[in-house]
């Protein structure tokens, strides 16, 4: 071992050793500090161990196992910082020891990110994000936890996770009423019907031409603005939610499975041609598979707007469940733990509907350039 | 006699005698009117079917001998109507723009002022915000990896359906009036405008990069004279369909603000109080405001295309 190596060791530990002596924080008695007992020295020594282990590791071969070490260091000091903050521990201005735990997180967070990025593979390609979006989630917890953030600003997520708890049933039937009952059936509808009159009007370059501006243009309107309208003609049950999806939905999806239809390239109609396929063959078998990755860039778009048709609607009018009749009534209550919880209920359907419409494209168009794997 | 053989050409209209007929036939607008009459004839069909029970309530109380031309009438003209007429909804629009004063609280002018001014401004701060990520994401690998599906994850957050409460809750911070609304604006219109200037940023083939590079070039340089220019065909159809997002955003944020301004609270004060003709109108001129942003956003594009030289 050279005595380079050495260097992070004679820098580090006199650090360390300064910014655990400092105060972080204030407790209710006066200043308060990271370590105050066992516990913490020990998590403290461990993320201090793992660091020096990350620096001084020699380069070759070494670099998963100290970027693995970096990150390790990294959570623990985070863990202990937000275990500290939980116990009462609040941020000053003049608390320096947290601040500076703080930025160490975040630089070593970051070196493990930049690190785990040059690696190939396509466990990085999740592992990436999901620290990235970890560390996010940290940081609104520690400011809201450390600077006591009123919660009616901004509720931390440790509040949003046990009150989910807490409300499952409850989330669980506002779920049923808006997605299963309002989004989906809207959702299947409108996408169904925009794919049928794409089919349709495939044959009627002059139905086309006079349709297709038509629906560019909706797309452009504020189409949630007709709720109030659908709730007059429909009532207030999950029927006015689905007609508002089924409008919503209908237009990307005529206007992209219309542009997939003329995807095809002359050269493969020459190909039908000479095979002397009908039509319909020619449909089946070449342009609706050409068509298919447009069609899903508009079932993707639609899967959000489905979410945001529904729980707008409910705005308007609707039984008393529903996630949008949720949103609203919680606010007026100044709930907003609650309003949260439903929240992360609709992003989570909304990540999962995306997440598996993208899994299916991957399925059913890995011909696509788009879905090869990027060779640099 | 053969199955058909598949030939896409044949779908094409039989001929028409006369060249303009031809050409109305070729072009666009004659779909667009032929559509566009289809869609009024459809709504006038919808106003006598949806107006109907209550017309023949009406008449039924006159007398037991109506007409099927009484009907009619008193379908396309009933004060409350469940549905309003097309000429309903455009003397209420003309009598709420051109004839009354601009600072009366009933004018339309005004309220899309206060919506358009919101809009502006969240479609500024979304497509800054847009761009200032989709450079980070070209230059900074780290960030490319990380925040590309965070930013994909952002927009399956139904924003609308919160936009009410973070109005409120900005409200009780004393964030109120333009500020709220152009968040939520900026929030749905970012996205676009990131995801097609990553899209831009990266045009430039290696070629091109490597000409550059060859002329030593500074980063700054290979931005400002490749990348950037590169770039402008991706911008400018994002930048549409972000300032149609940022328009809704308004629109929806002025939801909760109590019916106080804007073209969201006559919907809702129009849906509250049962005016049909109100909130037709509202509608419609969200959609004309809709038009005039994109236009907009297509003359700043032939003005930029013009000034590089281009010709698109």
């Amino acid at each position: 071992m050279t005595v380079t190596r050495l260097y992070p060791l004679l820098m580090v530990v006199p650090l360390a050793a300064i910014v655990l002596m400092l105060p972080a924080g204030a407790v209710a008695e006066g200043p308060g500090y990271l370590i105050e007992d066992g516990r913490h020295a020990l998590v403290a020594l461990l993320a201090l161990a793992l660091l020096l282990a990350g620096l001084m590791m020699p380069d070759k071969g070494g670099r998963i196992a100290s970027t693995a070490a970096l990150g390790t260091a990294g959570f623990l000091a985070g863990l202990l910082l937000l275990l500290r903050l939980h116990e009462g521990l609040g941020f000053r201005w003049n608390g320096g020891a947290a601040w500076t735990v703080l930025l160490l997180i975040c630089g070593l967070l970051w070196v493990t990110m930049e690190r785990l990025s040059a690696l190939p593979g396509r466990i990085t390609m999740i592992l990436v994000p999901a620290v990235f979006g970890g560390m996010l989630v940290y940081f609104w917890e520690i400011f809201t936890v450390g600077f006591s953030v009123p919660q009616i600003l901004l509720p931390a997520p440790s509040v949003i996770y046990a009150t989910f708890m807490a409300d499952l049933a409850t989330l669980w039937v506002d779920f049923e009423q808006t997605y299963i009952r309002s989004a989906v059936p809207g959702f299947l509808m409108g996408c169904g019907a925009g794919f049928l009159t794409a089919i349709a009007i495939d044959r009627s370059p002059f139905l086309q031409r006079g349709l297709l501006p038509l629906g560019s243009l909706v797309s452009a309107m504020p189409i949630v603005g007709i709720a109030p309208i659908m709730v007059m003609w429909f009532g207030f049950d999950w029927h006015s939610k689905a007609a508002v999806v089924v409008v919503m939905t209908f237009f990307p999806m005529l206007v992209n499975t219309t542009a997939g239809l003329q995807a095809a390239s002359a050269m493969e109609h020459d190909l039908m041609r000479s095979y002397a396929a009908s039509y319909g063959q020619a449909l089946v078998k070449l342009r609706l598979p050409t068509a298919l990755p447009h069609m899903f860039n508009a079932l993707k778009l639609n899967s959000t707007l489905a979410l945001i048709g529904a729980i707008v609607a409910e705005f308007f009018g609707t039984p008393i469940y529903g996630m949008g009749f949720r949103i609203s009534t919680e606010v007026q209550r100044l709930n907003v733990d609650k309003v949260w919880a439903t929240i992360a209920v609709a992003a989570l359907a909304g990540s999962i509907s995306y997440g598996l419409l993208a899994l299916l494209e991957r399925k059913t168009t890995f011909w696509h350039p788009s879905q090869r794997k990027a060779n640099t | 006699m053969s199955a058909p053989v598949y030939a896409p050409e044949a779908a094409v209209a039989p001929a028409l005698s006369t060249r303009l007929a031809r050409r109305l036939h070729r072009g666009r607008v004659l779909p667009i009117i032929t559509v566009l009459a289809v869609l009024l004839a459809v709504w006038c069909a919808g106003t006598v079917y949806m107006n109907a029970p209550r017309s023949i309530e009406m008449l039924e109380r006159q007398g037991p001998d109506w007409t099927f031309q009484q009907l009619l009438d008193a379908t396309w003209s009933m004060d409350r109507p469940v549905v309003p007429t097309p000429v309903q909804v455009f003397t209420d629009i003309w009598q709420n723009t051109v004839e009354r004063e601009i600072s009366s609280r009933r004018s339309l002018i005004f309220h899309s002022w206060v919506t358009l001014s919101s809009t502006m401004l969240g479609f500024a701060m979304g497509t800054v915000l847009g761009i200032v990520i989709a450079v980070a994401m070209v230059y900074v690998r780290t960030l490319d990896r990380s925040l590309m599906p965070w930013v994909i994850a952002s927009q399956t957050v139904p924003i609308l359906a919160i936009a009410p409460m973070i109005v409120v809750v900005l409200g009780n911070i004393g964030l109120t009036g333009v500020v709220p609304k152009a968040i939520i604006s900026s929030y749905l219109s970012f996205f676009p405008v990131a995801i097609g200037m990553v899209k831009g940023l990266r045009s430039p083939d290696p070629l091109q990069l490597d000409l550059l590079s060859t002329y030593s070039a500074t980063r700054s340089q290979t931005f400002w004279k490749l990348r950037w220019p590169a770039s402008m065909p991706f911008l400018f159809p994002s930048l549409k369909i972000g300032v149609a997002l940022a328009l809704v955003g308004a629109i929806v944020g002025e939801l909760p603000t109590g019916a106080q301004a804007g073209l969201g609270a006559r919907l809702l004060t129009g849906s509250y109080y049962g005016q049909m003709v109100q909130l037709w109108s509202a509608l419609v001129m969200s959609a004309v405001l809709a038009l005039l942003c994109v236009f907009a956003v297509t003359a700043a594009e032939k003005m930029v295309v013009a000034a590089h030289g281009g010709r698109r």
